[in-house]
């Protein structure tokens, strides 16, 4: 390998936005055949990086060798001509057009020149599809059909129709199930195996830890580690060059009590068919209980219909002894529910606004009169609530789309602190939050909990389920199979329970 | 419900000086930035008019004139740029002030007098509102959809009402409001109602839950859903606001013309959207500036006043008027992209 130049070799690559130096000088070595990780948190220039090595991006400064020979990357199209592919997080798929379409979208094969020809892309489609271990999909559907995971699998097979010689992945596991995830971490063996290299990029050390070769880590737009191996670094290290702190995973403690109020929320029998069974559950305040299950198992449905934002089939939602009109977001928030969704640049923000207003957006007839918004109150409010969650930065003016992810999550909360809500519903609350930050949200959290608050919390990741609930619910297929106090489950019988459905001994 | 926000907590330890300069703080300054470059055009435009007919353009009477030319069309504009904030499309806009100006002017409204053909005019629009808010928030059809068939419609009643002819109007009060006479300090009255309409529209977009439920749901629907915002009735209540500018636009330029016509407000739903981009709100929704809306429409007037004065024909005002649009969006691509 020594002797031979790297595949791709970046050095001292700078680029500014205004007002931002996203990347400050950055080097990266990738041979063919590895798994090279990049890691770094929010805002640490991953993005920025691959999308220069991409083609997306100009570099102000720095060069671009691609075996050997000094390359410019003008446009995505050139990237692709060298044969480096990306798949982005955001899918970039068109919805209405078919698997083989999509697959073979810009490079169509066509008789004369412009007749497509639509069995062979089929059937190359089939191939590739085959290939990456999912030859039930069919290549005359719509994508938009798809599962997320089926339409990452399109996304990889796009790649993959090209000749390509370098792959990077920008978080590809974060929408798949664990077993999905190893089909991924297989196909990644296999064209590594290939002699095709991939940059892969991934919140989780623990797979990093499985499939990478070697890890690069970026920190304020520099790297402050280049080709550490991968599997023999420790944790600590690799966590302390990211955050310049020694944390992981850090959980605040629970309370040694049980809460004994009266349930603030009752679900009875409330079911969506085709999502999820009859399900029965109580809330009460201080209380958090954690949903666990698979992508798939109803879970964030649940949420969703509990907040009126689906109808239920069947059952009744109350707070406090009040029942809530089914499938109205409205009678729910009125009665002190708050949601933060999942996707919370898609369901939560006006990414266009400042952090104030995102705030605010919920409560704004307190801070009214006859439709006369108080602006002063509204600022003082926002301004409270955001420090009460140590939201940073501490300028509730700023736009609410400069913040970090942890930032943002924490303004949904603000938004729900500041209405008052009883009940706080939390859909994949650390998605997209980097490590660092992810301790000081569950401490938030929990704080509210501790101030009264009752916490309904899903997560796919068991650690995080099983660290912050005080009681969890795990899910299979719709269905609650198993309820227990988080501390009397640990990581392996959740993940038997969600497979199985059987509580093993 | 009721619990308040605790006092904040003394967890971040010191909290740093709140007024300091950061980079975002100059994010006001940037939609300064754009006012005062679309005022810069419109005083170019008035230099440009000085230089080529210095008699004429900067008579008082042609001020006068350009001013209540761009009432009718800025009353429409208003409402348009509430609808366009909110992600929505109001292409029937021309149809509604053109069936809203023949209703009330029947022979049939005018034995009511001023008030018949004033409330005649608002009821009008508020009724062609009130079905588009309808299918578009209730029926789930698409604002630009919905509004074609409103604008195909709404041409066609005025013209089954009208016949094709022109309805002269014989109220004294009506028309003496265009008289100069009626003038206050030298302002006409119509331009009046037009300063007012931009006032309230102003902070109604600004300083209202009103307006703030409008910008959320132009930036982002499915958030103000999850947030607790009726977003239906809030669509509705948009579509109703811009039937009503059409109305109160329609009661304006039958005071102009003296006459109700099935032709009026030809394009404005051109005109309307045109200014109301130019003037910086977004047309994929979620931001919206009633001062812009109202600076475009009065640059797109004063280009009519000076190219009619100088003899240019309409064709040429049309392809003026297309650059201008292109210029505009382009500058504001660049200033939007370095900030």
């Amino acid at each position: 390998m020594a002797q031979e130049p790297p595949l791709l070799s970046m050095s001292g690559i700078a680029k500014s936005f205004p007002g931002v130096r996203a990347l400050d000088g950055v080097d990266l070595d990738v041979q063919a055949g590895e798994v090279h990780c990049l890691l770094g948190q929010n805002g640490a220039g991953k993005s920025t990086l691959i999308k220069v090595l991409a083609g997306a991006h100009q570099p102000d400064e720095g060069t671009i060798s691609w075996r050997g020979e000094p390359v410019t990357l003008r446009s995505p199209i050139a990237a692709m001509r060298l044969g480096i592919a990306t798949i982005y997080q955001e899918l970039d798929l068109v919805e209405h057009l078919s698997v083989a379409e999509n697959v073979h979208l810009g490079h169509e094969p066509t008789t004369a020149g412009f007749v497509v020809r639509g069995r062979t892309a089929r059937t190359s489609t089939a191939a590739l599809l085959k290939r990456l271990g999912h030859p039930e999909i069919d290549p005359a559907r719509l994508v938009g059909e798809l599962s997320a995971a089926q339409q990452q699998i399109v996304s990889m097979a796009r790649a993959l129709s090209h000749d390509v010689r370098l792959i990077v992945m920008d978080e590809p596991s974060a929408a798949l199930d664990p077993d999905e995830v190893d089909n991924l971490f297989r196909i990644v063996a296999d064209l590594t195996a290939d002699g095709v290299a991939v940059v892969y990029i991934s919140h989780r050390l623990e797979e990093i830890r499985r499939i990478g070769d070697r890890v690069t880590v970026l920190k304020d737009g520099r790297a402050v580690a280049g080709g550490l191996p991968a599997k023999t670094t420790p944790t600590r290290d690799v966590v302390a060059l990211m955050t310049g702190r020694n944390v992981e995973y850090v959980f605040p403690e629970r309370p040694e009590r049980e809460p004994d109020a009266e349930p603030v929320l009752r679900v009875r029998g409330l079911a969506r068919d085709g999502e999820f069974d009859p399900l029965d559950l109580d809330l009460r305040p201080g209380e958090i209980v954690g949903l666990a299950g698979l992508v798939g198992s109803g879970r964030s449905e649940i949420l969703e219909t509990i907040y009126g934002a689906r109808r239920p089939t069947a059952g009744s939602v109350s707070v406090d002894g009040r029942t809530l009109r089914p499938g109205s977001v409205r009678s729910a928030v009125g009665a002190g529910l708050g949601l933060a969704p999942e996707e919370r640049k898609a369901q939560a923000l006006l990414m266009l606004e400042s952090v104030t207003r995102n705030v605010s957006v919920s409560s704004l007839s307190r801070f009214s009169w006859a439709g006369w918004v108080d602006r002063r109150a509204e600022r003082g409010a926002a301004r409270a609530a955001v420090r009460e969650l140590s939201l940073r930065p501490d300028n509730p003016e700023v736009p609410v789309r400069t913040l970090s992810g942890g930032n943002q999550q924490k303004a949904v909360l603000a938004r729900w602190l500041l209405r008052g809500c009883r009940v706080l519903l939390l859909d994949e609350p650390t998605r997209g939050v980097d490590v660092g930050a992810r301790a000081e949200l569950y401490a938030v959290v929990r704080r509210l909990a501790d101030d009264g608050l009752a916490v309904l919390l899903v997560s796919s990741e068991v650690p995080e389920v099983l660290g912050l609930a005080d009681r969890v619910l795990v899910l299979r297929e719709g269905r609650v199979v198993h309820t227990a106090p988080a501390r009397e489950l640990d990581e392996h019988r959740v993940l038997d329970l969600v497979m199985e459905g059987t509580p093993a001994s | 419900m009721t619990q308040p926000v605790s006092p904040p907590r003394d967890t971040a330890g010191k909290i740093p000086p709140v007024g300091r300069l950061t980079p975002w703080r100059a994010l006001p300054a940037r939609a300064d930035v754009r006012t005062l470059s679309l005022l810069g055009v419109l005083a170019a435009l008035v230099v440009i008019g000085g230089i080529t007919k210095p008699d004429e353009f900067l008579d008082t009477r042609n001020l006068q004139l350009v001013l209540t030319q761009a009432s009718v069309i800025g009353v429409v504009t208003v409402g348009m740029t509430f609808v366009i904030t909110s992600g929505g499309i109001d292409l029937s806009v021309g149809a509604i002030v053109a069936l809203a100006s023949v209703w009330a002017t029947t022979v049939a409204t005018q034995e009511y007098g001023f008030a018949g053909i004033l409330f005649t005019a608002m009821l009008v629009g508020l009724g062609c509102g009130l079905v588009n808010g309808l299918l578009i928030a209730y029926g789930g059809m698409v604002p630009f959809i919905a509004t074609l068939a409103m604008l195909a419609s709404a041409r066609g009643l005025a013209l089954q009402i009208t016949d094709g002819r022109t309805q002269i109007v014989s109220i004294d009060s009506v028309l003496k409001l265009g008289e100069r006479d009626s003038y206050v300090l030298g302002i006409p009255p119509l331009v009046l109602v037009f300063a007012l309409v931009t006032i309230a529209g102003w902070l109604a977009l600004n300083r209202t839950t009103f307006g703030r439920r409008s910008v959320a749901v132009g930036g982002n629907a499915e958030a103000a859903r999850l947030a607790g915002i009726d977003v239906r009735r809030q669509r509705l209540y948009l579509y109703l606001l811009s039937g009503l500018c059409c109305g109160i636009a329609a009661f304006l330029l039958i005071v102009l013309s003296g006459s109700g016509q099935n032709t009026n407000g030809n394009l404005y739903e051109l005109d309307a959207i045109a200014a109301a981009i130019i003037g910086g709100t977004l047309l994929s929704g979620g931001r919206g500036t009633i001062t812009g809306s109202v600076l475009g429409v009065l640059i797109f007037t004063t280009i009519t006043n000076i190219f009619a004065l100088n003899n240019l024909q309409s064709d040429v005002q049309q392809i003026a008027k297309g650059a201008i649009i292109v210029a505009a969006v382009l500058v504001q691509r660049r200033t939007a992209s370095t900030n």
